[in-house]
C-alpha cells in the first residue's frame, strides 16, 4: 500500500473506502508509517497514538462494512497538542504538562470521534499557543516540509505540516490571533478561524478566552466545509456557543461567486514590507475572481494596524489569569521547594518556555492595579473601533480578500531575537480574530522558491457559508 | 515606557514566575519595547467609545444548579494526575508558614 494515502482529501479517502479501493485499516497505517518515516525531520507530532488509532480503524471498517460509515469515518487526523483528548497525553507543547493526560475529550473532539474518525496521534505547536513560527515548543521547531529550513509558521504548526505532508487527512487547531491562518498559509494547506462561538472552546487548553476559537486544517475548502459541518453547534458546555442552526456548508459550494461584492483593505495592500512575490499571487486570485463576476471594491478599514497592538494586550492579560492554573498544585509537573510560593514560582519557571513567561509578564503588569485603565481597557476600547471598521465595510460588501501573511515561510532563526518581527506577521490575521469575525486562508500558490502562498477570506460574522463558498471559488479558479 | 529590573521582580512576584538575574534583564529591555508599541493605541480616539468586553452577543446564559457527579473511572484518573496525594486526596505544601 503506497505510503501516498495520507495526500488524499477526506473526500476522496471517503471515496475510497466506500469503493473498497483501502480499508481504514490501511490508510490508518498508511499515515502512521509516513509519521515515523517524517517526524523525526518534521517533528509535526509530539504523541503518537499506533494501538487507539488501529482499534478506531478496525472499529471504522466494521461501519463501512455495514453500510453505516459518514463522511469522517475511517479518516485519519491529527489535533493540536493543547486541546484535551480524552487518555491521550496533551502537553500544549510545555513540560509543565508534559505528564497531563486528560480524563476527557474537547466537545469537538469527541463529535469528531463520535463521526467516525481515527485519531493518531497529537501534534506539536507554539507552547499554549503562544507564537507564530512554532518555535516556543519545548519541543523543538516544526520544520515546513517545503523546505525544511524554514518555519511552519504558528502557532498550529504541527497541524498544517502534518496535512501537506501527508501524515494525517486533516487536523483539528486552534486559533486565537492567526494560529491556524498563519501556518496553513505558510504550509499551503486550506484553515478555517469559525466565528466566536460557533464551535465549542470546552477542552482547549484558554488562551484568550475572548478571542479563542477551534477549528480545522485540511487539503481542500470542501474538507473544510465537511468539517464544520460535524463541529459547529451549541454546546451546552460553553456557554459562548451560539444556538444558530449550522449550515450544510459542503451542499453551499458550488454556487456561483458571480455578482458577488468583494472588498479589498486597502490598508493591507499598502503595507511596507509586504513581499512582492504575496502581492503578485494575492492579485492575480483577486482578478479571477473578478473574470468570474464578482465586483471588486476597495475599502477601508482604517484602525487595521492598531489590531496587534490591541491583541498584544488582550491576550497576555486574558493569558496571564488563564495561565495561573497552570501551577504544578493538581496537575502536570512540580518542582517541590521549601514553601508554597516557591513550589508555584519554580514549577511555572521550570515548566514554561521564555514566551509564555514574556506573556504572563506583560499581562501581569497590564492588569495590575493603576495600569488596568490604560492597557487593558484602553485595548478594549480600541477593539470596539475594530469591530466598527468591519460593521461598515461590511455594509457594502459580502466579504473581503488579502493575503493571510505578509511574507512566505521565513528561515527558522531568523526573527527569534526580534520580539516585534515576529508579533508583526500576525498583521493581516490579528483584525479578524479581534472583530470575532469568520476567517479562511486558502492556498493562493507558490513562489518561485516553492514556498506557498495563503489567501485570507474574512466574511461576516456567523456567515461561514459565503466565505467558504469563495474559498473554493479562489483555490478552483484560475486567471 | 521602560521598566526596570525592580519593576520586573515586581510583576514576577505577583505572577509566580521565578525568574534567572539574566531574565530580570531580558524581560526589564523587552517588555519596555513591547508597552512603547502598545502606547501607539493612545493615538486612537477612544472619547465615548464603550469597550468591548465580549464578541458573542449572547448575554445571561444560565443553566441549571444542579451537581454532577463524576463516576469512578474519571475520578480514579484524576487522583491519579495529582503530584502528590494521601488516601486519594491531593496533598499541597503547607499553606501557612512557621514563624
Amino acid at each position: 500500500m503506497p505510503t501516498e494515502l495520507g495526500k488524499l482529501s477526506i473526500k476522496q479517502a471517503h471515496t475510497g473506502l466506500l469503493q473498497k479501493e483501502f480499508s481504514s485499516r490501511e490508510l490508518t497505517e498508511a499515515c502512521l508509517t509516513k509519521i515515523e518515516e517524517r517526524n523525526k525531520e518534521i517533528n509535526a507530532f509530539i504523541t503518537i497514538t499506533h494501538e487507539y488509532a488501529r482499534e478506531s480503524a478496525a472499529h471504522a471498517d466494521k461501519m463501512i462494512a455495514s453500510g453505516s460509515a459518514g463522511v469522517l469515518t475511517g479518516i485519519p487526523f491529527g489535533v493540536k497538542d493543547a486541546i484535551c483528548t480524552l487518555d491521550v497525553r496533551s502537553t500544549a507543547s510545555s513540560t509543565i504538562l508534559d505528564n497531563y493526560v486528560p480524563p476527557y475529550d474537547a466537545t469537538v473532539i469527541q463529535r469528531i470521534k463520535d463521526a467516525g474518525a481515527v485519531l493518531v496521534g497529537k501534534q506539536n505547536c507554539d507552547a499554549f499557543g503562544h507564537g507564530a513560527s512554532n518555535e516556543n515548543s519545548m519541543y523543538g521547531p516544526v520544520k515546513n516540509p517545503h523546505d525544511t529550513t524554514k518555519v511552519s509558521g504558528g502557532s498550529s504548526g504541527g497541524s498544517a505540516a502534518a496535512v501537506v505532508d501527508g501524515q494525517c487527512i486533516f487536523s483539528i487547531g486552534e486559533d486565537t490571533g492567526g494560529s491556524i491562518r498563519q501556518p496553513a498559509s505558510l504550509c499551503g494547506v486550506a484553515g478555517l478561524r469559525p466565528t466566536y462561538g460557533r464551535n465549542s472552546r470546552y477542552g482547549i487548553m484558554p488562551m484568550a478566552s475572548s478571542l479563542d476559537v477551534v477549528g480545522p486544517i485540511a487539503k481542500t475548502v470542501e474538507d473544510i466545509a465537511y468539517l464544520m459541518e460535524v463541529m459547529a453547534g451549541r454546546d451546552p458546555k460553553d456557554a459562548t456557543t451560539v444556538s444558530d442552526p449550522v449550515p450544510k456548508y459542503s451542499e453551499l459550494l458550488d454556487r456561483p461567486v458571480k455578482g458577488m461584492r468583494i472588498g479589498v483593505p486597502k490598508e493591507y495592500m499598502e503595507l511596507t514590507g509586504m513581499d512582492a512575490e504575496v502581492r503578485m499571487i494575492v492579485e492575480s486570485k483577486i482578478k479571477a475572481l473578478e473574470h468570474a463576476g464578482c465586483e471588486i471594491v476597495e475599502v477601508s478599514l482604517p484602525h487595521t494596524k492598531y489590531a496587534i497592538p490591541v491583541y498584544y494586550i488582550l491576550v497576555p492579560s486574558e493569558d496571564s489569569s488563564n495561565l495561573g492554573r497552570i501551577d504544578g498544585i493538581r496537575y502536570g509537573v512540580q518542582t517541590t521547594a521549601d514553601s508554597l510560593y516557591e513550589t508555584y514560582a519554580q514549577s511555572r519557571a521550570n515548566g514554561f518556555p521564555e514566551e509564555v513567561k514574556r506573556r504572563i509578564m506583560i499581562g501581569t503588569y497590564a492588569l495590575s492595579s493603576g495600569y488596568y485603565d490604560a492597557y487593558y481597557i484602553k485595548a478594549q476600547k480600541v477593539r470596539s473601533r475594530i469591530i466598527e471598521d468591519f460593521d461598515v465595510v461590511f455594509a457594502n460588501v459580502d466579504a473581503l480578500i488579502t493575503p493571510t501573511s505578509p511574507f512566505p515561510a521565513f528561515g527558522i532563526g531568523e526573527k527569534k531575537g526580534d520580539v516585534l518581527a515576529m508579533y508583526l506577521a500576525d498583521i493581516f490575521v490579528s483584525p479578524a480574530s479581534v472583530a470575532g469575525v469568520p476567517a479562511l486562508s486558502v492556498n493562493g500558490g507558490m513562489t518561485k522558491n516553492g514556498l506557498p502562498v495563503g489567501i485570507q477570506i474574512i466574511g461576516r460574522r456567523l456567515d461561514e457559508a459565503r466565505v467558504l463558498q469563495l474559498g473554493h471559488a479562489v483555490e478552483t479558479l484560475h486567471f | 515606557m521602560s521598566l526596570t529590573r525592580e519593576d520586573i521582580r515586581g510583576i514576577a512576584n505577583l505572577a509566580r514566575l521565578s525568574l534567572t538575574p539574566e531574565e530580570e534583564i531580558r524581560y526589564a529591555e523587552e517588555l519596555s519595547v513591547v508597552l512603547s508599541y502598545i502606547d501607539t493605541l493612545n493615538e486612537v480616539d477612544t472619547e465615548g467609545v464603550e469597550p468591548t468586553t465580549q464578541v458573542g452577543g449572547l448575554i445571561d446564559i444560565v443553566r441549571e444548579d444542579v451537581a454532577k457527579h463524576s463516576d469512578d473511572e474519571t475520578r480514579k484518573k484524576i487522583v491519579a494526575l495529582f503530584p502528590h496525594s494521601e488516601k486519594n486526596m491531593l496533598s499541597v505544601p503547607r499553606v501557612f508558614e512557621d514563624q
